[in-house]
């Protein structure tokens, strides 16, 4: 029962998320954390980090680990399983059926204002998140540089997250944490 | 048989490598395409938009529609098979290491770094979408009157209803995501967005 909630679970965040890794977050913090409570908000922002500089997809490296955490190994592997199934399907349809899918008015219009959608639910998310994420003078200039130095520079976002973990040492080190 | 495990390692080799997201895969899908001749760089760019408009991880949307196109049903489903496979075994062992260095002053330590710059990664990600789809960054500074231009109109006014609606009004504000997503796609749809 629980693998199959999982699976469920990950199937829907699959089938809500338009447009990339970053897209999900809203709908994981609804799923996973205020419905099922999987995770905490904390542990997403964990999870998502490590998905960053980890190979493979963010959204399927995420799925792992909250799987993980409900289920072992076996939860890993069906929550990711969850997550990709939709996808499966709803390609195959229609690379099989519409080959011009994405050429289609209705479909280009439909997907225009559903990107202005996500803009303001990643808004909201990026607000809810924040305040388990930036508690201290220390964390907010972490979030102002790497939020400045990946606006304006091309910058892989591996290296962000190897530097802020070390900082995150460093900083704890010297004391400013908390302040 | 061959074709699948050649599809299967290639697919492997990519979620192995492709290190940042979906887009991340995007060089080595080029690279496959001059390499094995499965599809040709005119069909990737239709996979990137194809992937790009339909619900889904977009890395996992790609090796969905390549799989498809080169070995039909049973390709769609091992390339995307061999694209996770790597992710999966990485993160269970990382996950499993985690779990019992937790509690490590170190390890805290590192995600206390951590979580400032997910949110950071999140938010410029978020602002990349804010200027390819409320503005037309083509019109900046071109001509008289360019900030007419400049603006998408539409799309300005749908972004002001949805913010009133997904943070102030008290009916509205615990709906479930994917209402104001299916909403904002009828809208689109509707007024020709």
């Amino acid at each position: 029962m629980k693998y199959w909630d999982l699976f469920i679970s990950f199937a829907k965040v699959g089938v809500m998320t338009f447009g990339g890794g970053y897209a999900m977050i809203p709908i994981l913090e609804r799923e996973i954390v205020d419905r099922h409570s999987w995770a905490t908000n904390e542990e997403l922002m964990d999870y998502y980090a490590v998905g960053q500089c980890t190979p493979g997809v963010i959204a399927v490296n995420t799925a792992t680990f909250i799987g993980h955490k409900q289920g072992g190994t076996l939860g890993g592997i069906i929550a990711s399983l969850g997550i990709v199934f939709p996808s499966v399907v709803i390609i195959t349809l229609i690379a099989g059926i519409l080959t011009n899918f994405a050429d289609i008015p209705a479909v280009k219009s439909a997907f225009a204002a559903i990107r202005v959608c996500v803009c303001v639910l990643i808004f909201n998310a990026v607000l809810k998140l924040w305040k388990g994420a930036v508690k201290d003078k220390a964390a907010l200039c972490l979030f102002l540089l790497v939020f400045g130095l990946s606006v304006f520079f091309d910058i892989s976002p591996i290296v962000f997250v190897l530097a802020c973990a070390i900082a995150g040492i460093v900083l704890t080190q010297m004391g400013v944490r908390g302040k | 048989m061959m074709l699948y495990l050649r599809l299967f390692w290639e697919f492997f080799k990519t979620g192995l490598f492709a290190v940042g997201g979906g887009m991340a895969t995007l060089p080595f899908l080029s690279a496959m395409a001059d390499k094995t001749g499965w599809f040709t760089q005119q069909q990737l760019a239709d996979m990137i938009a194809v992937g790009e408009s339909t619900p889904g991880p977009i890395g996992v949307n790609m090796a969905t529609y390549v799989g498809f196109t080169t070995a039909g049903i049973p390709g769609s489903v091992i390339a995307t098979l061999g694209l996770v496979t790597p992710s999966i075994i990485v993160i269970l062992i990382i996950a499993r290491v985690l779990e019992s260095f937790r509690q490590n002053k170190y390890v805290d330590a590192a995600f206390y770094g951590l979580r400032p710059c997910s949110v950071g990664l999140i938010a410029a990600a978020g602002l990349m979408v804010v200027k390819i789809s409320l503005f037309h960054i083509d019109a900046w500074g071109g001509g008289a009157g360019w900030w007419t231009q400049f603006f998408n109109w539409k799309a300005l006014a749908l972004a002001a209803v949805l913010l009133v609606l997904t943070r102030y009004v008290k009916k509205t504000k615990k709906l479930h995501p994917i209402v104001f997503i299916l909403c904002s796609a009828l809208v689109g749809v509707v007024f020709k967005f």
